[in-house]
């Protein structure tokens, strides 16, 4: 295949981890700029996100779209519910100190870890997709000025699908936080928590319910990748640290910069995976992590501390 | 009626109230003076939970507020303009308006009443709290306060920066207010302010409570002025 159909192939790739990336990271970002907390086990989350899209699938097992439905609405709710659980058992109890935090979430990481291998396994099962379509994509010959299908430039039905489906999630999550009042509520716990709480916001629910949220986008995005990828009790590991890239570049809870970070990292984590090595990738974006926090410490769209 | 018993309060190991007693009656303004650190402004966060209460007790009418959380403050009516303002700065002033009327269940005709008291904001709903002028950020920080529809008004320093015009609006704000029987607790550097719209001063020295006395005596006797805040 030539350079051109290559580079597409790689692009679409990118463009499903990107996807994906920025669910998970919007979630550690909103975490993070609401509640100030660096949350260690969001990886966590995301496993569990994927490791309950199996046990529904597997449970519900008629057909995959409905198992794949099912998983959709189940996987997040299960993470957020524990999350919540965890915010109101260890978070809430350290005062969301943000060094405790980081201590209590890497505690949270392990207990999930080993609660998740003793009773799911140590196997990386798949999941079905609920549609898995072969679409040939056309490519222009400039020498012969006419379009064909070049042998193995192509994707699935189902990747086209995760793509649009987080872009939909992330549409709703903005229109969420800025035209609904749980995200007038919660963008005012993030900007003041001291004068949310005189204006009778009950900061210490936002910040339940913020932690939950994040962990129910981390799952949701488990969910979507899951038949591509397959559930493991490790598999938190990556996401955990591409998000952190990814909300380190954007800004420390700035939303935007998020999705834009994750477009940048998700892309190029792609294409260079596909054109050399995934390790590649991950060490070119963590010396981007470096440039930036010398150079511009705030991160793209991050506002400096006053 | 607002009344502390006994209130000593503080930010973690450091205490900055000692068993401080005050109240505040509907319809009246009562000013706290004291020099610059006496405690002024930790006597408003006590009061609203915003800091560390270690002793007393703060009654609102017959209501034990300091057993409550300090989101429930706002919701038993105290309404509270700190010092700076504190505005939600990146939202819009309709967004900070909203977050007035959050603990109202119907808050449209209030939300029109506050907004015809200052009519400015009306004329700049859309526009982001950072980018008003400081009279009009402290506009918009009474008006969100008066969202509450509170029983109790604590103002700190409301007209700090603001030029004479802006002086006068928010103090008629201010006495409009207390026409309509709402108690407010006033801290204000400036004494002809105080001296002018003050029902009744309170003196606080070191975070203990001294003498509490009719604005109309300081009208006539400033040595008490002397003695508490040093002019």
């Amino acid at each position: 295949m030539d350079f051109g159909p290559y580079l597409l192939l790689a692009s679409l790739e990118g463009a499903v981890g990107a996807a994906v990336l920025a669910l998970t990271a919007v979630g550690l970002s909103l975490v993070f700029g609401v509640m100030r907390v660096v949350n260690v086990a969001h990886g966590e989350f995301y496993m569990i996100g994927a490791v309950v899209a199996w046990f529904v699938a597997t449970t519900v097992g008629t057909h995959p779209a409905l198992g794949f439905v099912a998983a959709l609405i189940v996987a997040p709710l299960v993470a957020a519910i524990i999350a919540i659980a965890a915010d109101r058992l260890v978070l809430k109890r350290v005062n969301y100190d943000p060094e405790a935090t980081i201590v209590a979430t890497i505690g949270i990481l392990y207990i999930i870890q080993q609660a998740a291998l003793m009773g799911y396994g140590p196997e990386a099962r798949p999941v079905e997709p609920p549609f898995n379509h072969r679409i040939a994509l056309p490519w222009y010959d400039f020498a012969a000025g006419e379009w064909f299908y070049p042998w193995g430039l192509g994707t699935t039905s189902y990747k086209l699908f995760v793509i649009a489906v987080a872009i939909v999630l992330l549409l709703g999550f903005w229109a969420l936080m800025t035209r609904t009042k749980v995200g007038l509520v919660m963008r005012a716990t993030q900007l003041d928590w001291d004068m949310a709480q005189a204006f009778g916001i009950p900061v210490d629910r936002v910040y339940a319910l913020v932690f939950g949220f994040g962990a129910a986008l981390a799952a949701l995005a488990a969910v979507l990748i899951v038949p591509i990828q397959q559930a493991h009790y490790l598999m938190g590991g990556d996401p955990l640290l591409l998000s952190f890239i990814v909300v380190i570049i954007g800004g420390l809870g700035s939303v935007r910069g998020t999705v834009v970070a994750a477009i940048l990292i998700g892309m190029s984590d792609g294409i260079i995976s596909v054109f050399f090595t995934p390790t590649l990738a991950k060490i070119i974006a963590t010396m981007v992590v470096a440039l930036v926090l010398v150079f511009r410490p705030q991160g793209l769209f991050g506002t400096k501390a006053a | 009626m607002l009344r502390l018993e006994k209130v000593s309060a503080g930010y973690g190991p450091v205490q900055v109230l000692y068993d401080l007693d005050l109240e505040a009656k509907p319809g009246e303004i009562l000013c706290l003076l004291g020099r610059n650190g006496a405690g002024k402004t930790t006597t408003m966060r006590a009061i609203m939970g915003l800091c560390d209460r270690t002793n007393g007790r703060v009654m609102l009418g017959g209501t034990d507020i300091s057993a409550l959380p300090a989101h429930e403050a706002p919701r038993q009516g105290i309404g509270y303009i700190p010092q700076g303002r504190r505005l939600f700065t990146e939202m819009t002033v309709a967004e900070n308006i909203e977050i007035g009327l959050m603990t109202r269940k119907k808050g449209k005709a209030t939300r029109e009443r506050v907004l015809d008291m200052f009519p400015r904001l009306r004329e700049r709903l859309d526009q982001r709290a950072e980018t008003l002028s400081g009279g009009e950020q402290q506009m918009l920080a009474t008006a969100r306060a008066l969202c509450l529809e509170p029983s109790v008004l604590l103002l700190d320093e409301p007209t700090e920066g603001l030029q004479p015009s802006m002086i006068q609006l928010i103090r008629d704000a201010v006495v409009t207010m207390k026409d309509q029987g709402v108690a407010v607790v006033l801290v204000e550097q400036r004494l002809d302010a105080v001296l002018s719209i003050a029902d009744r001063v309170a003196f606080i020295e070191n975070g203990h409570g001294r003498e509490v006395v009719d604005a109309e005596v300081l009208r006539t006797d400033t040595s008490l002025l002397e003695k508490y805040v040093g002019v």
